[in-house]
């Protein structure tokens, strides 16, 4: 007994220890060095026409990125687990692409499809729609390096909760439309729930596909974590651990909505 | 009226589930389906409501042709094995589900809620979640959310399966009552060769995707059509190329020309119903269900040598198409080489 309680404590404060020092000392670091010449030179980083406008840009791609990657995973998740057909294991695999390759990859395949000489690019600045160095093409990015996180969370989900209730629904008169909003969504929403914040918190931090197809133009296609890298550079410390800091709560912001949801409805 | 299915097929890759299926369900009337597990009797009732496409074949219900309209236009309620409970809502709003679909005005909604669950005796659990519920409150659910849209037929597949068996045999009776009550048309699917005849008017009898007969109760025990049908309806000894019901083997203790020597090898007493097995001169076994009395009157001891008598016995030569049927070996015969038989009579 007193045996097995040791070792129950010690694999505790193993499992503990690890993740203080490998995730959390790194974070709390983060924040005394944020604070450690006063709380102005962080803000002054932040409140800095730059750095709003990184920040705001960071927000933008969050509200385009993860509406179209919630919409296309469960579009893609209902696909693959209710729709059976030889091409499904062929979209499981692409849909896992993102996760495998780096992200820089990501970006500079998208230099060489909409870049100058790539396979749209001449043809999109002919029509006058710029895709690299701009908006679109970051969005494109963090859609890119996001896509997997809804799919993989809700696919699982509708697995679980089979087809019976959708099949009663429409005994009872739900056509498809119906019975997706008041049977399945409500259903599988915990999922969701849980790649949306995923995605989102990828969003908020991507930096390698972003920065080769953004080309980092201060206060134009500068998004928070690029925004770190530059201040960084610059030996601007505490504007880097500010903005990081401020990234950092983004993300857990995200978080902490999801568990009030759920325990509010709980 | 009623309920006809008219030469339908249905193929799962390999696997034929129905296979020229044809059967007619009166008006009114409760219908068994019955069968071993894989017989196509699911298959069968998905494909009434239209949660399955035939391959060929027609449905109509109630002089309709519902072949082609999907589910949600059948006007069918149906009730699942496991209850299909929509989880996020609570019993009030399952069993409104189907009318706030047809767009009934909330108080309405709020009247016949009521008036189902009173039928159901869910009454005061109208707030609950189904999975504050016991299983059998939620089959009551269940079928209280299929009835609030007045369906012009009830299907159930397996409706009891996954319930204990005392709530099994409550559900059962009080199924009966209902439909008694309701008059609507209703079809279940069981396994249950007991249940199927406590609860239902008529039986359809299904092995290998294909309908094997359909009767009354009575009509499938006294003059069932094949080997199939008579050892899935009640319990079966095989002698030779014969069929006897246990209750129709009678047990002497003299022999004459149409007795069959054999040794008691177990006696079980189940109640007032004693079960005797015997081990004839082959080895086969067979067994004889004697009564309380009878056995008393006999004196039977367990090795002991005694003669049986098939007072009723029913052959299918020839016309069995059901004889290499995995489900259909009788219970209770254990003999594979008929071909000795004669010899040891």
């Amino acid at each position: 007994m007193s045996s097995s309680t040791a070792s129950r404590w010690g694999l505790r404060t193993l499992g503990l220890g690890y993740l203080a020092l490998l995730l959390l000392a790194p974070l709390v670091l983060i924040f005394f060095k944020t604070f450690e010449d006063g709380i102005g030179a962080p803000i002054d980083a932040i409140t800095s026409t730059e750095g709003l406008h990184a920040l705001k840009l960071t927000l933008i791609m969050v509200a385009i990125a993860v509406p179209i990657n919630t919409i296309f995973g469960i579009g893609c998740a209902l696909l693959l687990v209710r729709h059976k057909w030889k091409g499904n294991a062929a979209i499981d695999a692409v849909i896992n692409l993102p996760f495998a390759i780096s992200p820089v990859v990501i970006g500079l395949s998208l230099f060489l499809l909409y870049g100058a000489d790539g396979w749209f690019g001449p043809a999109l600045s002919e029509a006058g729609i710029k895709i690299l160095f701009s908006i679109p093409g970051m969005v494109l990015a963090s859609v890119f390096v996001s896509l997997p996180f809804v799919v993989r969370e809700t696919v699982p989900v509708l697995q679980e909760i089979g087809t019976d209730q959708e099949q009663a629904a429409s005994t009872l008169g739900a056509n498809a439309w119906q019975t997706f909003w008041r049977i399945t969504l409500p259903a599988i929403r915990w999922g969701v729930a849980y790649g949306v914040v995923l995605t989102t918190a990828r969003v908020l931090g991507e930096f390698g596909a972003v920065t080769i197809v953004s080309g980092q133009i201060s206060g134009q296609t500068e998004t928070l974590p690029l925004f770190v890298e530059k201040q960084f550079f610059n030996f601007n410390t505490s504007g880097a651990y500010g903005a990081s800091l401020l990234l950092a709560l983004l993300a857990l912001m995200t978080l902490l909505a999801m568990n009030l949801l759920k325990r509010k409805e709980a | 009226m009623g309920i006809t299915v008219e030469g339908a097929n249905k193929r799962f890759g390999d696997f034929q589930a129905l296979e020229d299926v044809s059967i007619s369900v009166p008006d009114g009337s409760l219908t068994a389906l019955l069968g071993p597990s894989g017989s196509g009797k699911s298959t069968l009732l998905r494909a009434i409501a239209g949660l399955e496409d035939l391959d060929s074949g027609r449905v109509m219900i109630n002089d309709e042709d519902a072949t082609a309209k999907p589910a949600q236009k059948r006007g069918v309620g149906f009730v699942f094995q496991h209850y299909a409970a929509f989880k996020h809502m609570t019993v009030f709003e399952n069993v409104g589900f189907g009318l706030k679909i047809r767009k009934w005005k909330k108080p309405e909604i709020s009247d016949r809620v009521h008036e189902l669950l009173r039928l159901v005796q869910l009454d005061g659990l109208a707030g609950r979640f189904p999975s504050q519920l016991s299983g059998g409150q939620r089959q009551r659910m269940a079928l209280a959310r299929a009835l609030a849209v007045q369906p012009q037929v009830l299907l159930l597949d397996e409706p009891f399966g996954a319930l204990d068996a005392k709530v099994r045999k409550d559900l059962r009776t009080w199924l009966r009552h209902l439909h008694e009550e309701m008059h609507v048309t209703t079809i279940f699917v069981t396994h249950d060769q007991e249940e199927a005849m406590d609860v239902a008017e008529q039986l359809v009898v299904m092995n290998n995707g294909q309908v094997e007969q359909s009767g009354s109760a009575d009509d499938l025990y006294e003059n069932p059509a094949n080997e199939f049908v008579m050892s899935f309806v009640g319990e079966v000894n095989r002698l030779g190329d014969s069929f006897v019901r246990p209750h129709d083997m009678e047990v002497v203790l003299d022999a004459d020309a149409r007795t069959q020597e054999g040794m008691v090898q177990r006696i079980v007493a189940l109640g007032f119903e004693i079960r005797v097995e015997f081990v004839l001169g082959d080895g086969t076994e067979v067994w004889a269900q004697l009564t309380r009395n009878e056995l008393q009157r006999l004196e039977l001891r367990e090795g002991q040598i005694a003669y049986l008598r098939p007072v009723q016995a029913k052959s299918f030569n020839g016309s069995s198409p059901s004889q290499d049927h995995g489900a259909s070996t009788p219970r209770g015969s254990a003999d594979e080489g008929d071909a000795e038989k004669p010899a040891a009579v």
